[in-house]
């Protein structure tokens, strides 16, 4: 897990190696000097020998600038280190996301991926640069003291030893107990979220039913719960400072009592003593670093572990060797296909579906909720691979196109569909890169969006905000028709593109589609009984299998289904207006 | 580490007046938990004054036991020293105890202001007026409950003690400091000068591009946010490339501006650290020459002891620098928390309550039972005369002018009259005001101009609450509430019994679904229903609202794409809940438009059309063209 994310460290190698070992010279040079200091109050001070000082002193400073220097370029790969680190991770996973099939986007929430890509990623990048600046840093420093202390004095700096194993284990106990209280805290916190994120969304149903006593009731106890579990996890926590205090204030005891009884025997010099007292912070203040960069670790481990199931996730779907590179024509043929979105669920989503479709026909779609109307369509483009059977377009499994030129050919306008930020020409653009103006004008005019645009002040130059949600759902839509037609596909498909239009512009783009592009075969999955019943034939979809294909006529004759629908629809049931909400 | 952390995140905006901020903070800290503020500003007091205890014990050791020791060619006595070793570790333990029980306090004042805090926010929060949720992105108001908070706690549980244990240990060294000897002293601030000089360039360099990062993270964060969104119409259209390389150009200018905010925030640590190394030798050296001369009497082991205070000089010094900018960081978080504190509440001059009443004599009496029959309590402001009016759900609207905001009208001169057990159907394009009508009637807004009078009260007079509970309301998208199916139903009315949230569920259609639920009415629903089909969740909304059984109705009729089989379902169970209830629908339906006993035709904010179906379709109006299916443009 580990590994695969250390791999993006790249061109950054330089960097992360530089760090450890500036911070390693710094603690060199920063152990170096309760040792010089020693050494000028016992030879220098106790001998009177002003030079010797002078000599150490400046020493001394050459130590501490060498220091600075070291530390800063530390800080200063440090930084570029973990920085480039988490550029180049989030590059990785957005090429990795790009790759993605179907059916890996749907296995991620699209907050999800934000979370992973953003927030994770940020903790990883603070979790690195801990690591190299202070992983190598914190032990090095304390060895050296370590070594500095048992070099003064070995006798006396077994109490070191001893109160490092000490606190280094209760330290251990202390965390561990609290970072399960911490764990505990997490659900407690997304409780109480989700009653703001509740109360924030529906606050029209809490007003209206006069619920806001009982909701702030409800937030109160959820309140209540995090101060009690986050008391309990602090409580923990609060007793890692005191016990570092009477860590050290032992030590400076112990040593005080046993270095003062050595003193007297001359086998310690004061200055000696001094140095001992010096280290005896270094030591154990990095245990305490070190201590906190563990914690830093494991809180970052979800972080990777999310991070690395992206970069891990790989898409089934791939270009075959040699990709044929041209669509002969239109034709859709659904030979014993079944399909289900997991491989190991027991009910196929689709199950043995065969169908010819000539190149050039017009065929609805209809169905109830869950009739798998979109699960179908979305073979054709392989969005999705079947499970069995297989899928022809233009005469030849669809698996042996290149990706790229299948798409192009089969142009799917999405039931949930976005627009994104940039002008009504760009985006249109997304459907041919090298559109002319007037291409696009004139697929807008197909899509009946050219009637609306053209009364936008900006016109095609109408800048769109993200998502589209400065145009209705409607408009939406019908920009969304107007893209894909600008692929020049063989085959259209649009699925439920149109319940945001009102019926009279719905019939009027399907007049259009079908006097314009009567090459094209087009596919059109619908609710409304209306938008299918002129199709050259309808498929009627229940339960993932296909109950009726024929003509209306036919249809309306022989197909249960369809005949109820239908009479649903007409005698009383039907939309009244245009679909989609209030704006 | 962590301030590096809070300035990344609230680094954003610069609080106008972090002062004034600061202080009523810390009013609202004080005011329930004075006594622990004292006595933690007490510990902390107590805790340096042992600090420094111990140290001077670093000076007295060397100064009056151990060179004694070395002088005298007696026998040495320890006992001296193993009195005064037991003297410094009192001290010590002193110090310990202190540190514990002020954190210890500190965990409780900053998890219960934290929480106060909380359900503070969330019970103004529920009095706020729609319009502020319509006004504020509900991603915004989610972070100050999240992130907002996070960073106060930070601030009140480390910066705050950490700025005021500083503050004293400062002091007291520099007491001790000017004791011992004074041109030292002076070499060691010239040194801390030179120290918070170098500080303040150093994080100012930082600052500027943290403020850098966290733009270019935004257009990250927005540019990914939108691509994840239509990650599947990128694969549509090829789009792969295209978006790889804009994300590359967003993602280098974020590597840039991390690189240099973390480079320049690292360089503080090694600057303070060698810095205060350097101001350590120089006093060495000064201090040698000094103890050297004997001047002033100063000894080797008062510079023993002044090495120790020059370190515990510098540390401070910069602990209050980091956190006072930590804090004017957290001051960001503290303005929007306040802010939302300080936002008006709906307003309520109601007085008009609703009351159980039973009949004696022809005349309606106040009744503290549940009576079924309900009236309207009006007592009259001039005289204090009280009147009852019996509950019917007559609704009047009067030449109703109406704006989200004063400049910009959006309803025009509404006038309708609604009839008890009357069924009023609007219909009309998106954007035409029907839904707005709707939430006029139980006051989400008020009006500008004109009059709505129910039971021939204007509802201005009326208590809201009350208002509200007697009008029920079935919205187009459906809120469920984390909890069981039986407390969603019951939602409406907290004294509903089992037998009446069943018949509500039997009259909704939904009690044959919620049967076969896991665990029946007690099934939990979480994440807004997630685990029921959008017209599962539909038919709860229509038990929800039976269950109160309401004079009035509210209706907005659900447009999404629901197949046939259930939208009949759906459609039955709103019939029946319609019956005999005065009901504002706002129809999608042709059957719910047909069956209506008037019609309002909406264009732009105004009714152009009004009538029976069959006078609508005589007409030839609007109306007409919607209904045949020639009309044309959203």
């Amino acid at each position: 897990m580990v590994r695969r994310l250390l791999k993006e460290v790249k061109e950054y190698k330089r960097a992360s190696i530089a760090t450890p070992v500036f911070m390693i010279l710094e603690v060199l040079m920063e152990t170096a000097i309760p040792f010089l200091m020693a050494s000028i109050i016992d030879d220098g001070v106790n001998a009177g020998d002003m030079n010797y000082i002078y000599k150490v002193g400046g020493l001394m400073l050459v130590t501490a600038a060498l220091g600075l220097a070291a530390g800063m370029a530390g800080g200063r790969f440090g930084a570029k280190a973990s920085a480039g680190f988490a550029k180049n991770l989030r590059e990785a996973m957005f090429s990795r996301i790009q790759t993605y099939s179907f059916a890996n986007i749907d296995k991620f929430s699209t907050a999800g991926l934000v979370t992973r890509l953003t927030t994770d990623v940020t903790n990883v990048q603070m979790a690195y640069q801990m690591t190299l600046r202070m992983f190598m840093r914190a032990p090095a420093s304390m060895i050296c003291a370590m070594i500095m202390a048992f070099s003064i004095n070995a006798q006396l700096s077994m109490i070191y030893l001893i109160a490092v194993l000490i606190l280094g284990t209760v330290l251990f106990f202390i965390i561990r107990h609290a970072m399960g209280y911490f764990e505990q805290a997490f659900p407690k916190y997304d409780a109480m979220n989700a009653s703001v994120q509740e109360n924030v969304s529906a606050i029209r149903v809490v007003k209206a039913y006069v619920r806001e006593d009982q909701e702030t009731e409800k937030f109160h106890r959820a309140s209540e719960n995090i101060y009690r579990i986050f008391v309990k996890a602090e409580n923990n926590v609060i007793f890692n400072a005191p016990l570092m205090m009477i860590t050290v204030y032992t030590c400076i005891i112990l040593i005080s009592w046993f270095g003062a009884k050595m003193i007297v025997v001359e086998s310690l010099t004061t200055g000696e003593m001094m140095s001992l007292l010096a280290y005896c912070m270094n030591i154990l203040m990095s245990l305490m670093m070190l201590s906190m960069v563990f914690v830093m670790l494991s809180m970052s481990t979800a972080s990777i572990r999310r991070i690395s199931e992206v970069l891990n996730e790989t898409s089934e779907i791939q270009n075959p060797e040699n990709p044929v590179m041209e669509v002969a024509d239109g034709s859709i043929v659904f030979k014993d296909v079944e399909f289900s979105y997991k491989k190991d669920s027991e009910e196929p989503v689709l199950k043995q579906i065969n169908l010819d479709i000539k190149s050039g026909e017009t065929i609805g779609i209809i169905g109830g909720t869950g009739s798998a109307k979109t699960s179908l369509v979305n073979l054709i483009s392989r969005l999705y691979d079947v499970t069995k059977g297989e899928v022809l377009v233009g005469g030849r499994n669809v698996k042996e196109y290149d990706i790229e030129v299948l798409r192009d050919k089969v142009s799917a306008v999405l039931q949930k569909n976005v627009l994104f930020t940039g002008s009504i020409l760009d985006n249109l653009r997304w459907g041919n890169l090298n559109a002319t103006d007037e291409e696009c004008m004139e697929a807008c005019r197909l899509a009946c969006a050219d009637e609306f645009i053209e009364r936008f002040p900006m016109k095609y130059q109408t800048h769109i905000e993200q998502g589209g949600n400065n145009v209705s759902g409607g408009q939406k839509q019908r920009l969304c028709i107007a893209r894909a037609l600008l692929k020049k596909p063989k085959i259209l498909i649009l699925d439920d593109s149109t319940s945001a239009v009102d019926t009279a512009t719905d019939a009027k783009i399907r007049r259009a589609l079908g006097e314009e592009i009567p090459d094209t075969t087009k596919l059109i999955i619908a609710q409304r009984i209306s938008s299918v019943q002129d199709a050259d034939r309808i498929i009627v979809m229940d339960e993932g299998e296909v109950n009726g294909f024929g003509t209306h006529k036919e249809l309306l004759d022989a197909n249960e289904i369809y005949r109820e629908v239908y009479e649903s629809q007409t005698k009383g049931g039907g939309d009244f207006d245009e679909k989609g909400g209030e704006a | 580490m962590a301030g590096m952390k809070q300035r990344m995140r609230s680094g954003k905006s610069a609080v106008k007046n972090p002062g004034k901020l600061l202080t009523r903070l810390m009013k609202y800290v004080f005011r329930e938990y004075k006594l622990h503020c004292l006595l933690v500003f007490v510990l902390i007091f107590v805790g340096v004054i042992a600090n420094v205890q111990g140290t001077m014990f670093t000076k007295n050791l060397i100064d009056e036991y151990i060179t004694p020791f070395l002088l005298s060619s007696d026998e040495p006595n320890f006992t001296p020293l193993a009195k005064a070793i037991g003297r410094v570790a009192v001290f010590y333990v002193v110090g310990v105890v202190s540190v514990y029980l002020y954190n210890w306090i500190m965990v409780k004042v900053t998890q219960g202001v934290l929480r106060n805090l909380r359900n503070e926010l969330f019970e103004h929060m529920e009095t706020l007026p729609i319009k502020y949720f319509d006004t504020h992105a509900h991603g915004d108001i989610m972070s100050i409950y999240t992130n907002d908070i996070d960073t106060l706690r930070q601030m009140i549980s480390q910066s705050i003690p950490q700025v005021i244990n500083s503050g004293f240990t400062i002091v007291s060294v520099f007491v001790s400091m000017v004791i011992l000897n004074i041109p030292l002293t002076l070499v060691t601030l010239v040194m801390v000068g030179v120290m918070i000089y170098c500080t303040k360039s150093a994080a100012g360099q930082s600052g500027k591009y943290f403020l850098e990062q966290q733009k270019n993270l935004g257009a990250v964060n927005g540019f990914i946010e939108e691509m994840m969104d239509g990650q599947k119409v990128v694969k549509v259209f090829c789009h792969e490339e295209e978006t790889k390389k804009e994300f590359k150009d967003l993602n280098d200018k974020l590597f840039i501006s991390a690189d240099r905010a973390n480079t320049y925030a690292n360089y503080l640590g090694p600057i303070n650290a060698q810095l205060g190394n350097i101001s350590y030798v120089i006093c060495a050296i000064v201090g040698g020459v000094l103890a050297l001369n004997g001047a002033g009497g100063f000894t080797l082991g008062g510079l023993a002891s002044f090495l120790t205070f020059n370190k515990s000089f510098s540390m401070p010094i910069n602990q209050i620098s980091q956190q006072l900018n930590a804090i004017v960081m957290a001051m960001a978080g503290a303005e929007r928390i306040f802010n939302l504190m300080d936002e008006k509440p709906e307003a309520d001059d109601g007085y008009v309550t609703l009351v159980n009443v039973a009949e004696e004599n022809g005349e309606l009496i106040e009744s503290a039972e549940r009576t079924g029959r309900w009236a309207w309590k009006h007592v009259h402001q001039a005289d204090g005369s009280v009147d009852y009016v019996e509950l019917k759900g007559n609704v009047v609207f009067d030449g109703v002018d109406f704006g989200y905001n004063d400049d910009k009208i959006v309803l025009h001169d509404v006038k309708l009259y609604a009839e008890p057990g009357q069924k009023i159907a609007f219909v009309g394009s998106t954007g035409a005001g029907k839904t707005t009508i709707t939430n006029l009637i139980n006051r989400f807004y008020d009006i500008q101009d004109g009059k709505i009078r129910y039971d021939g009260i204007n509802v201005n007079k009326i208590k809201k609450d009350d208002l509200r509970r007697s009008l029920g309301i079935v919205l187009q998208d459906t809120h469920l509430f984390t909890g069981t199916v039986r407390e969603n139903i019951r939602f409406g009315k907290l004294d509903a019994t089992d037998e009446e949230i069943a018949a509500a569920a039997k009259l909704a259609n939904a009690d044959g679904f919620i049967r076969r639920l896991p665990q029946g009415y007690d099934t939990m629903l979480t994440g807004d229903g997630a685990n029921l089909s959008q017209g599962q969740r539909q038919l709860l909304a229509i038990a929800r609202a039976a269950v109160v059984d309401p004079p009035v109705l509210i209706l907005d009729e659900a447009t999404s794409s629901i197949d046939t089989r259930t939208e009949r379902i759906i459609q039955e169970s709103m019939d029946r809940l319609m019956r005999g209830r005065t009901t504002f629908v706002i129809a999608h339906r042709l059957s719910t438009v047909r069956n209506s006993d008037c019609i309002m035709v909406l264009e732009q904010g105004r009714i152009i059309e009004r009538g029976t179906h069959e006078q609508l379709i005589e007409e030839k109006g609007k109306y007409y063209q919607l209904y045949t299916g020639n009309s044309i443009g959203a």
